[in-house]
């Protein structure tokens, strides 16, 4: 007798093959209310549907990782494979950010909507090239002006998000525990100056 | 004595120039190169390094080296801070005291140290996630929303259709025949008249006409003058023309 693999067909299986197959065609990470509308179910029914393929498709057990990322979920390549992955495919998106551009990354992800007379204030320096490079690479995008006729305002976009894995903005870390305390950079200065003193 | 400084001489690799700190000096003072584009703290950065890379004591000409590259950089801040705060429009550098001055450029030291700190953890992140690989494309166009039709009647479908293909009236061209007497018409008249009389009056000749039919009797005396059967004469304008014929 010809031995056969079977599906398992109970309907969360039925709808976890579907979210699957959207999921793969997807260039983009895809929100739970797009996953539903597309796969005709509820946004309830998808979230289950999506913790079971979170199961099987996890790194250690599959080449392709899902993950909550971007406000949504997106395959993506299993961590072990990124050598494999880098000799094949170029990632332009990352590739040579400079620091002007990472301290402007920084300022419209954390402060954004911002224009680039506020960005210039910030950094001291004229943002126009960082700005454009940033735009070309589809880490930020325009976002209305400062009131009618200003100046055009920018703010990050979901590639940016996707890029830095983070499943949205609030998982951005909080500037205060980044930048740390001022005190404390006052004492290293003292430090510094002691040392030089001596 | 150490490795000499020179203020001057210092080279510089920034975003914006890459060369001696001299040559800078002159392209600012020239208006050739934009000092909002020039990183200050790069410049300072490259000095300090310098400083750190000096061997020996501390000599008074080296001190004298520091103090002019303080004076310089300090007028360097000054002219872009103008610059910076001129273009927005925002804040008149002169317009505030010392302290204010003091408290604006703290907190905007303290601003950047917070975006520097942001900068470094993207930078972090990013080298973090570089083993991260993901399809990325253009997102493909939606498909077009499905139209709903309503229920429909076959018989009504087709009668609607009947309408359609029914063949069109033909259209009427009675707007297209010659509302006016053809030019050959009055040659022959005009020729014929000139073998009764050997002149004749076009005025008179032409009474009675529409002004369609008289205009077309005029272009049929052009054509005959022009053929050189005839000769026209008129005493003055708007006169009767007189007609006879040609010798």
């Amino acid at each position: 007798m010809q031995r056969q693999l079977y599906l398992v067909d109970n309907p969360v299986d039925r709808l976890a093959r579907t979210l699957e197959a959207l999921l793969v065609i997807a260039p983009r990470p895809l929100a739970v209310e797009e996953l539903a509308q597309a796969a005709a179910a509820g946004a309830e029914r998808v979230e289950t549907a999506l913790g079971l393929l979170a199961g099987r498709y996890r790194e250690g057990r599959s080449g392709i990782v899902l993950e909550r990322v971007a406000g949504g979920y997106a395959l993506r390549a299993a961590r072990e494979a990124a050598e494999a992955c880098a000799r094949l495919v170029e990632r332009p998106v990352q590739r040579g950010l400079s620091q002007a551009g990472l301290e402007t990354l920084a300022i419209v992800a954390y402060l954004g909507p911002v224009s680039r007379p506020e960005i210039a204030r910030i950094r001291g320096v004229a943002a126009d090239s960082a700005v454009a490079g940033l735009c070309e690479r589809g880490l930020i995008q325009e976002s209305g002006r400062d009131g009618e006729g200003g100046a055009i305002r920018y703010r990050t976009t979901p590639l940016f998000e996707q890029v830095f894995g983070l499943a949205g903005p609030e998982e951005l870390p909080s500037l205060d525990d980044l930048a740390g305390d001022g005190e404390e950079l006052r004492e290293r200065l003292e430090a510094v100056a002691a040392r030089r003193g001596a | 004595m150490g490795q000499a400084l020179a203020v001057r001489d210092l080279d510089l690799d920034l975003d914006a120039f890459e060369g001696p700190f001299d040559l800078l000096l002159t392209l600012i003072l020239k208006e050739e190169l934009g000092l909002p584009e020039v990183d200050v703290a790069e410049i300072v950065i490259a000095f300090v390094e310098r400083l750190e890379r000096r061997e020996g004591a501390f000599t008074p000409a080296q001190l004298e080296v520091c103090g002019e590259f303080l004076v310089l950089v300090a007028a360097l801040l000054e002219l872009k801070a103008r610059e910076l705060f001129h273009e927005e429009g925002e804040l008149d550098v002169e317009e505030l005291d010392p302290d204010e001055a003091a408290l604006e450029l703290a907190e905007r030291l303290a601003e950047y140290r917070r975006v520097k700190a942001g900068a470094l953890w993207l930078e972090e992140r990013l080298t973090a996630e570089s083993d991260r690989f993901f399809r990325l494309g253009p997102a493909p166009a939606a498909p077009p929303p499905v139209r709903r039709l309503a229920p429909q009647d076959p018989a009504r479908l087709a009668a609607a259709l009947r309408v359609l293909a029914a063949e069109p009236p033909a259209p009427s061209l009675s707007h297209m025949p010659l509302r006016y007497p053809p030019v050959t018409q009055f040659l022959e008249r005009f020729r014929a008249a000139l073998r009764r009389r050997r002149r004749f009056v076009f005025d008179e000749e032409v009474d009675g006409l529409s002004r369609i039919e008289q205009a077309v009797a005029f272009l049929a005396l052009l054509e005959l003058r022009k053929a050189g059967e005839i000769k026209l004469g008129q005493p003055a304008p708007f006169e009767p023309i007189s007609v006879w014929k040609a010798a």
